[in-house]
Order: structure tokens, then C-alpha cells, then sequence
């Protein structure tokens, strides 16, 4: 069976890990990644989501071994790995740019890591043809890696880090070289050979969507620091800032002034007018922000805050508003529009929300 | 903040991977020993007598002698207007070729032809065919020309043959940085109303000018250093790499060619350094784009005509120089007696021993080339692709090498080696062997070796060899199995090129030789030096058939069986 993998899947624990650069203008060091601390799960799949510089792609390399940790220790499996080289690590990195080997045609590529390991001749043929069943580019063997289009090039780098059966696969943004339909075709092919697997995978990226749509946990960094980690839903309904809010997709933030709590219910106003909020957060008062997706508020002529419409935008599965409530711009997207009442540039509108869509940040 | 884990964490990977450990050992060791060690001894030797200590009197003594004083002025003169000359007449090569219509198949050879000259001409060519062609018994001057007294020798002697021999290094240079320029620039100041010679002089020009200064360097350093040419052609007018040489030679003053040789370095590390840290960062700022799309070739009659008849003139002036050598050899007696002869290649191999000196030269040329070429790729690698301590130390030192004049070199193993290391006798046994020339060749040849290496690897995606450290390939494997077959063909032509350079050198050899090694070079320069020229013609001959015979050989291995040829059958 091509599915399964015989060895166990490893977790990696990062300890209090800290990287420091020099930056070559300044000639100061800085923190490039400064005391994460994280735990990954044997099994798992974990996105380093965040944008660049952000210290997600260092923090995969102290992994791989490539870069040393100024302080703290990695362990993988248990084991503290900072003192080995990458060769000797049990972890197998598929990279930005495939980085195939383009003087070896896609077996030998595959074979690689086999032939290294001494594993007989007839098992690499029979692993290798298993895992490129897996990654659906059987009869592909011969050819050179050139030949390949961009996803059959990843899909070769994928099988070549896989059929090792590393305790942790890692993924250095794989699909920022493909375009955007094979993208989203190749993060579903990941996720499910992942699942299928059941291996270890971490994954950096700065497409939050395909953050979403992949990972089991987000790791969200920003300067070096997590942001905030927790699952796809969490994030994404459970921001604890403003930068976790805006990055996870488009946010609306309304300024509010907490007047009243009964458990997670609150209420609160916004430019005088009262609303309901839920908030976990149970020492909020006085001044605050509530945090709106666009897809969770509604328009019409009746609601809880009136508004103006500034702009007014059909965009297929959704018609776009940018409306102003009070001082405030909040975007909308009206979902499957057809046969709502489209507003206009300048028409006066209500939004409104269910209390459970709005979260609570302190301000 | 401390960096102090991550320092220690990374040498401990370091030592973690003995065969990286040992190689850059081996590599320090080397460089240090057969490259500082000379040249430290020479500044010791300049400054310091066993008998009266530290003291600057060698200094003082060679600039109180006029021939030393008149040796700087001339090597600098020269110096200064080959710079000149073989930018303008590389730069209008280059020019010619990437923007002017000029597709005939001749032109195309021609060219071909020139680019490839710097690779295979063995020193002295040149300075033999211009006296051959323009002197005193000249074909040219006194048959055609009826002139019976020119003369050759000397400053513009000298000029004009060191142009010839090094324009075409500029050449190549401008081509590349001429091919790096995006033709939409010069599109948008042609639509903006500007003329074509507007265009040459406010867009082209500006974004050469840090290349244009390069390039000058570059032929400086070559010129100063150059010892082959003023030596056959110089007559009384010596350079400083001449004076050098006749310093240890004839007048066995040791610490005043000591002091000389310091100069010479002075002056070529000077130069070297403003190239290296200053023009080659410029350039690569102003010129970084890479050319969008084809660019349209200028079809105007006015410009192609003169440029192309101007190019062809040079071109084939330089062809029929080559040319000369061969029929050199055949003739009885150059300028008396023009009926064709064997004579002079029967004596080469009957009385001169020219058998053994091709044996010997091409014995210790094929021995120094695979050591060059895989030490050149061994510290490219090391440069481009890892991080480690001690590698800004091997980078430098090994394109250091390229500011060192021959003779400078040569002096420094004198100096280092005949007595053994700081005279201890150790290494003593070296002196005078074939070991020490093989070492030499090394040596001169690395710095090229190693600059088209660093090229070569820095096309390629760090993380194709980050890829098979990770899958469990230690540094060797890594090497063995992904860098070295991918940089096939850089470590080809790096064998052929310092296997060309081996058994043409001779500012450097001529001075470690000795008479158990009979070597071609030195063998033509003591038969023209006496003017024999049809012995000196007879053994040039056969020098430039070896090395145009391996570099065909060379593009033929390319073609068949190089990495691009994967490549290739696919598209």
C-alpha cells in the first residue's frame, strides 16, 4: 500500500528560540526571530504564516539546520538536534524553487535520499514507484526535471522529500512559484497526502488562504514574535489584535465604548448607538474595538447603525460596499447578491450583525 | 544579544563534517604558504639585512639609481596607454558585435577568432611577428615599405603589441556588460528626439563608464605586469618586470630586486584593490537589468561601413600576426631568404632537445591543470555556497593572487624556498624541482579558475545543494554529486585554460627553472632573445598547434558530453 508510512511521525519543540541577524545597513543586531516557543504535535499539519521578514522562513531553517539558534534548543522527537547538520537531522525540506536536481531525470531525483541511506536497489524502485503513484506522475520516471511543468517539478520535490519518511516534512512556501489555480489545485494535493500519511509537516507561508485551507494549527509571527497561534477558526473569529485581524483576511474595526456585561454577552456603543457584542475577554471596559468581517455584516434599510454608501461594487459572488458609520469606513461583501436590493453610491443604509460575528479587542 | 550560541553552535556543525574541516585546513594551509609566505618574505627581504637590521637603504639605494627610477616611468607610460588603447579598440568590438548589422559569416568568424586569441596565445607571439613584420629585416617595413632603418623597439613597440594582446579581454568584458543593457532605455531616448550619437553619449556611455574604468584596470595590471614582451621587444627600453629580473639574474643584488619587486606589487595592488572593491561594485550597480527583448540592430550604412571596415582591419591585422609565427619557422633565413625550409623544426627536435622540452612542458602542465581546476571549483563552492569562518581569508587571498606579477611571484620563491621556510630547510627539497613549477602553475592559474567557478556556481539556486545536504548528503557527497556535475562545463574549460596558461607561462617560471627542466616558453625566449628567430618561430608553432589543438579539443567534450547538452535536447 503506497499510504502509509512505516516510521512514526515525529513532534518538534521549540524552546524558547531566539535568532539574531546583523542588519547591513545599520551594522546592529536584531532579533530575526526572538523567543518562540512552540509545540508541535506528531502528525500535525502547522503553517508559519506572516509577512515578510516576519521570521517564519529563519525559524524553518533553525529546524532544517541551516541556521543555528542564538538561543534556546529544537528537539525533534524528543531529542535535542541543535548540534546536528542538516544531513543528520530526520527532516526533509521541499523548497521555494523545487531545487531539483536538473542533471538527474525525476527518478534519480526521487531516488536521492534513498540511494544515500544505502536502502537496497530493488526497495528504491519499488518506494520510489509508490510515492510517485502517490503524487500522480507515474511513467514519469525518465524524465528530465526540465521536461516537467511547474507542478509536476513540485510534485517530483514533494516525492523526493517524502519517500525518505522524514519525522518532519518541511515546506519552504512550495506554491509561490505556480499560478493561482494550480496553487490552490497543489495545497489540497498537500493536505491530502499529509492526511494520508500521517506525517509530521510544517508549513511557511504568506498566503493566508492557503494557511487556511491547509493547516490543522496556524502559527501567526510578525517581528520575529507569534502573534497568535491557534486553529484556521480561532484566527480567524478569535483575533487577539488588530494585525492578527487584518491579516487573516479583510477586517472592519468600530470603535465602541463598553457599557454593560452579562457573562460573554456585552454591550456596548458605537458613535451612540447600542449594540451587542460577545467578548471571552472579561476585564474589557471603558473604550474598545469591535472586529467585523465584511461577509458577517449585513445592509439594508432597517438595522443597528446607519450608514452612507461610498462606493458600490458588483464583484460576482458578492456585491462590495464601502459604507461610513460615524467616522468609520467599513467594508461589506453582500453575499450572492441577486435579487437584494442593490445600494448606491450616497444612498443613506443600516448595517447590521449578529452579536456572536462581533469579537472584542482592547484598544 | 549574543551571537555566541549560534557561533558555537556553527562550528560545532563544522566539525561535525571532517572533510569540510580538513579541506579548508589544506586550502589555508595552501594559499598561506605558496601565496603570503612568498610575498611576506619579500617585504622582510626589502627591509631587513642580516647585518644592519631593519632599514629602508634597499629602498633608498634603487631610487637613487636612475635605470630603477626610468623603469617606473616607463612601465607606468605603458602601462597607461595600453589601458587606453585596449578599452577603446575592446570597447568598439563589443559595440560592433551587439549593435550593428553586420552578419556576415566572415565577420562573425573574425570575431570569433579575437575572443578566442587571449585563451591559446602563448606570450611572445606577438613581439616576435611585429619585429618580424615591421623591423629592421621586416617583410612590411623593408620590402614593401623600402624603410630600412625602423625601429621596432621599445616604447610603442611595446604599446602596440601588449593592445593587441590584451584588447581582446576587454572585449569580452564590454560584451557581456553591453549585452546587460535593456534596449527599451535606449528606445526611450531615440523617442524622445535624441540622435543616435545622442544616444551613444548620454545613455550608453554614462552606464558604461564604471566598466569602461574596469576594464582599463583590469589591462593595467596586465601590462605592468607583463614581462614576456618588453623582454623580446623592449630592446633597451625596460619595464619594471624586466629590470626585476635583470636585478636577481645579472647583477645577484637580491634585496634590491626585493625592494623593486615590492614596488611593482605596490603599484599592481593598488590598482587591483581600486578595481576589485570600487569599479566591479559600480558597474555591477549601474548595469544589473537584463536585456527585456532582442534589440533592434542599427542598418545605417553611415555607421556599419566605418565600423565594420575598422574592426575587420584590427581583426585581421591580428590574424596575419599569428600567421607570421608558422611561416617564420619555414623560411631559411627571415628577410634574406625566402625559400621554404624544414630546417628549423628538424633542428628544434635534433639539436635543441625539443623533445624533451615538450615533454617536460606538457608533462607539468597536465599535471598542474586538474589540481588548478578542482582546487579553483573546491574554493568556489566554499566562497559561494557555505559559511564558515576562515572564507573571506580564502576568497581574498585567492584573487589577490591575480594582482601578482610573475616575476614578483618568482622572486618571492626565491627568496622563500631556496633555503627552505624562513630558511629552516624545510620544504627545501622542493627548490629547483619540478614540484615548485607545478606549484607555480597552480598558483598563477587559480585566481582565473576560481573567478569563472564563482560565476558559474552563483547561477545556480542555493537550494539545489541545500536540498541534498537536507535529504543526508554531507559536504562531500554534496560536491561530488550535485555541484561538480552541474558545473561541468566551467570545470572543463578551467582545466583547458590553466593547462594553456601552464605551458604558456613564463614571468614566474623563468626565474625557478632549472637546467634538468627545459621548457618551451624558455626555450623561445632564449632563441629570440638571440635572434634566432626560426628556432624561436619553430617551437612557437608548435606551442600555439598544442594549446588551439586543446582548447578545440575542449569545446569538442562540451558539446558531446557537457551539462548543457541535457539541456539542449530537450528544447
Amino acid at each position: 500500500m503506497s499510504g502509509t508510512q512505516t516510521k512514526e511521525p515525529k513532534g518538534v519543540r521549540l524552546d524558547h528560540i531566539s535568532k539574531i541577524y546583523k542588519n547591513p545597513k545599520t551594522g546592529q543586531d536584531f532579533y530575526a526571530v526572538h523567543d518562540v516557543e512552540l509545540d508541535i504535535k506528531p502528525g500535525t499539519f502547522v503553517t508559519l504564516l506572516g509577512p515578510s521578514g516576519c521570521g517564519k522562513t529563519t525559524t524553518l531553517r533553525m529546524i532544517a539546520g541551516f541556521e543555528s539558534p542564538d538561543e534556546g534548543e529544537i528537539y525533534l522527537g524528543g531529542e535535542p538536534i541543535n548540534e546536528l547538520t542538516p544531513n543528520k537531522r530526520d527532516t526533509a525540506m521541499v523548497f521555494q524553487s523545487y531545487a531539483l536536481f536538473p542533471h538527474y531525470n525525476v527518478f534519480d531525483n526521487v531516488a536521492y535520499g534513498l540511494k544515500l541511506r544505502g536502502v537496497p536497489k530493488n526497495e528504491i524502485k519499488e518506494r520510489v514507484t509508490n510515492i510517485l503513484k502517490l503524487v500522480e506522475l507515474t511513467d514519469m520516471e525518465q524524465r528530465m526535471t526540465n521536461q516537467l511543468s511547474g507542478g509536476q517539478q513540485q510534485r517530483v520535490a514533494l516525492a523526493r522529500a517524502l519517500v525518505v519518511e522524514p519525522g518532519v516534512l518541511l515546506f519552504d512556501e512550495p506554491l509561490s512559484n505556480l499560478d493561482a489555480k494550480l496553487r490552490v489545485q497543489m495545497r489540497t494535493e498537500i493536505r491530502r497526502i499529509q492526511q494520508a500519511l500521517g506525517i509530521t509537516a510544517i508549513y511557511v507561508t504568506h498566503d493566508q488562504s492557503e494557511a487556511m485551507a491547509i493547516s490543522d494549527n496556524i502559527i501567526l509571527m510578525k517581528g520575529g514574535v507569534i502573534a497568535q497561534m491557534g486553529s484556521p477558526t480561532e484566527i480567524y473569529y478569535h483575533p487577539n489584535s488588530e494585525f492578527v485581524a487584518d491579516f487573516i483576511g479583510e477586517c472592519n474595526f468600530l470603535p465602541c465604548t463598553v457599557t454593560g456585561r452579562e457573562g460573554e454577552d456585552v454591550t456596548a456603543e458605537v458613535y451612540g448607538h447600542p449594540v451587542k457584542v460577545r467578548s471571552e475577554h472579561d476585564k474589557l471596559e471603558g473604550a474598545a474595538e469591535i472586529v467585523l468581517r465584511p461577509e458577517a455584516i449585513e445592509i439594508a434599510d432597517q438595522g443597528l447603525l446607519p450608514c452612507k454608501v461610498e462606493l458600490s461594487c458588483f464583484m460576482g459572488s458578492y456585491q462590495n460596499y464601502h459604507v461610513r458609520v460615524g467616522d468609520t469606513l467599513v467594508k461589506i461583501a453582500d453575499n450572492c447578491p441577486i435579487g437584494k436590493k442593490t445600494f448606491q453610491v450616497g444612498d443613506d443604509a443600516f448595517i447590521s450583525f449578529r452579536s456572536e460575528c462581533a469579537h472584542l479587542l482592547e484598544t | 544579544m549574543a551571537r555566541a550560541q549560534s557561533a558555537s553552535l556553527d562550528r560545532k556543525k563544522l566539525f561535525g563534517d571532517p572533510v569540510m574541516v580538513t579541506t579548508i585546513v589544506v586550502l589555508i594551509a595552501f594559499l598561506t604558504l605558496f601565496i603570503l609566505y612568498p610575498l611576506a618574505i619579500l617585504l622582510v627581504d626589502s627591509i631587513y639585512s642580516p647585518e644592519g637590521g631593519l632599514t629602508l637603504r634597499f629602498f633608498q639605494e634603487s631610487f637613487s639609481k636612475y635605470t630603477f627610477i626610468r623603469a617606473i616611468t616607463n612601465t607606468l607610460k605603458v602601462g597607461f596607454l595600453v589601458g587606453i588603447l585596449s578599452a577603446l579598440v575592446g570597447l568598439l568590438f563589443a559595440y560592433v558585435e551587439v549593435y550593428v548589422k553586420v552578419r556576415t559569416k566572415f565577420m562573425g568568424g573574425l570575431f570569433k577568432v579575437v575572443s578566442m586569441l587571449p585563451v591559446v596565445s602563448p606570450p611572445f607571439v606577438l613581439s616576435l611577428s611585429m619585429i618580424m613584420l615591421f623591423g629592421k629585416a621586416g617583410i612590411i617595413t623593408r620590402h614593401m615599405l623600402g624603410i630600412y632603418d625602423n625601429n621596432v623597439y621599445g616604447f610603442w613597440g611595446i604599446a602596440i603589441v601588449q593592445t593587441m594582446t590584451f584588447f581582446p579581454v576587454c572585449y569580452m568584458m564590454f560584451r557581456g556588460l553591453l549585452k546587460n543593457i535593456d534596449p527599451s532605455m535606449e528606445e526611450a531616448a531615440r523617442d524622445m528626439g535624441a540622435s543616435r550619437w545622442k544616444v551613444f553619449t548620454s545613455v550608453t556611455l554614462p552606464l558604461l563608464l564604471p566598466g569602461i574604468g574596469n576594464a582599463f584596470l583590469v589591462t593595467f595590471i596586465e601590462s605592468i605586469a607583463d614581462f614576456a614582451n618588453p623582454m623580446i621587444i623592449g630592446g633597451s627600453y625596460d619595464t619594471l618586470a624586466t629590470t626585476i629580473y635583470l636585478q636577481i639574474t645579472g647583477a645577484y643584488d637580491k634585496n634590491g630586486a626585493c625592494a623593486m619587486a615590492v614596488v611593482l606589487l605596490g603599484i599592481t595592488m593598488i590598482m587591483f584593490l581600486v578595481q576589485k572593491f570600487y569599479l566591479e561594485k559600480k558597474t555591477a550597480a549601474t548595469l544589473t537589468g537584463k536585456a527585456s527583448r532582442a534589440r533592434m540592430l542599427i542598418e545605417d550604412k553611415s555607421v556599419t561601413v566605418p565600423l565594420t571596415i575598422f574592426c575587420s582591419a584590427i581583426a585581421l591585422f591580428v590574424v596575419m600576426m599569428y600567421i607570421c609565427v608558422p611561416f617564420g619557422a619555414l623560411f631559411r633565413t627571415w628577410g634574406r631568404d625566402f625559400s621554404l625550409t624544414t630546417r628549423w623544426f628538424e633542428q628544434v627536435f635534433t639539436r635543441y632537445k625539443g623533445f624533451k622540452a615538450f615533454q617536460d612542458s606538457f608533462v607539468l602542465s597536465l599535471i598542474a591543470a586538474p589540481i588548478t581546476a578542482l582546487l579553483s571549483m573546491i574554493i568556489s563552492y566554499l566562497v559561494v555556497k557555505r559559511k564558515f569562518k576562515t572564507k573571506g581569508f580564502i576568497e581574498v587571498v585567492s584573487m589577490l593572487a591575480m594582482a601578482v606579477p610573475g616575476t614578483v611571484l618568482g622572486i618571492g620563491y626565491i627568496r622563500g624556498f631556496a633555503g627552505g621556510v624562513f630558511h629552516s630547510g624545510f620544504l627545501q627539497g622542493i627548490y629547483g624541482t619540478g614540484v615548485i613549477l607545478v606549484i607555480v602553475f597552480v598558483v598563477r592559474s587559480l585566481p582565473t579558475g576560481t573567478r569563472s567557478g564563482i560565476s558559474a556556481l552563483r547561477q545556480i539556486d542555493k537550494s539545489i545543494e541545500e536540498s541534498a545536504y537536507d535529504m543526508g548528503a554531507n559536504s562531500l557527497k554534496v560536491f561530488t554529486s550535485v555541484t561538480l556535475p552541474l558545473i561541468k562545463d566551467s570545470f572543463l574549460s578551467g582545466l583547458v585554460t590553466a593547462f594553456v596558461r601552464s605551458i604558456t607561462a613564463i614571468s614566474a617560471i623563468i626565474l625557478l627553472v632549472t637546467p634538468s627542466y627545459l621548457l618551451i616558453t624558455v626555450q623561445i625566449n632564449e632563441f629570440a632573445e638571440k635572434g634566432s628567430y626560426g628556432i624561436a618561430c619553430a617551437f612557437a608553432t608548435i606551442l600555439i598547434v598544442i594549446t588551439y589543438g586543446s582548447v578545440m579539443l575542449m569545446n569538442f567534450i562540451i558539446k558531446h558530453f557537457g551539462t548543457s547538452r541535457k539541456v539542449k535536447e530537450v528544447e
